[in-house]
């Protein structure tokens, strides 16, 4: 499997998603 | 000088050190990168001797000033051990403080190390300085995938709307 962190756009995508996970996680907390 | 004006001069300079690190980061990647895989050896060899190591100084020491204005903020205004400890609303500004000290390591223990070795600043051999490379390369994508969330959770601990994180 391709690394995503060798395109730009894989990056970008990864950092939104890893946003919507690490939201999910600061809701449970706050 | 009272508490809040002291953070507000932190505030100012975490934004002025934050936009020179995560602005010479955006340009490593979207500019800088492509461009050295299009140039001559030649273009590259200048390059690495006149703009790599200005813009390298520049990208370290203002990921440095942004952490250390960042941990007087949160000194100030009382929450450091909770925004590390992800404790109640603190969490917010907490997670992208954790993210943040991700990337400031990220700068100092592994892309300045061995930006050095592919610069020719240590002694390195061909494997090594490709080796180098590729992972000042990954590491330097890392940190544009998490500036992503990290800018998130510090805009979003100033001004997201009432309720969005729940509490």
């Amino acid at each position: 499997m391709k690394n995503p962190l060798d395109s730009i756009w894989g990056t970008v995508i990864s950092g939104f998603v890893l946003t919507f996970i690490l939201f999910l996680v600061v809701k449970a907390l706050v | 000088m009272a508490a809040l004006t002291w953070e507000l001069f932190f505030r100012w300079g975490h934004f002025l050190t934050g936009i020179t690190w995560i602005g010479l980061l955006y340009y490593f990647n979207l500019v800088q990168v492509p461009f050295l895989k299009a140039v001559t050896a030649d273009a590259k060899a200048e390059a690495f001797k006149h703009l790599v190591p200005r813009a390298l100084f520049f990208f370290r020491y203002g990921a440095l000033g942004t952490w250390l204005f960042g941990v007087l903020m949160l000194m100030t205004r009382g929450i450091l051990g909770e925004a590390f400890m992800l404790q109640g609303a603190s969490a917010v500004i907490g997670m992208g403080a954790w993210l943040g000290t991700i990337m400031f390591l990220n700068v100092w223990l592994i892309i300045w190390p061995n930006q050095k070795k592919v610069l020719g600043l240590v002694q390195a051999t061909a494997e090594e300085k490709s080796r180098a490379a590729r992972l000042a390369f990954l590491a330097s994508r890392t940190n544009v995938m998490l500036s992503i969330p990290m800018l998130f959770f510090m805009a979003g601990s100033s001004h997201a709307p009432a309720g969005m994180f729940g509490g």
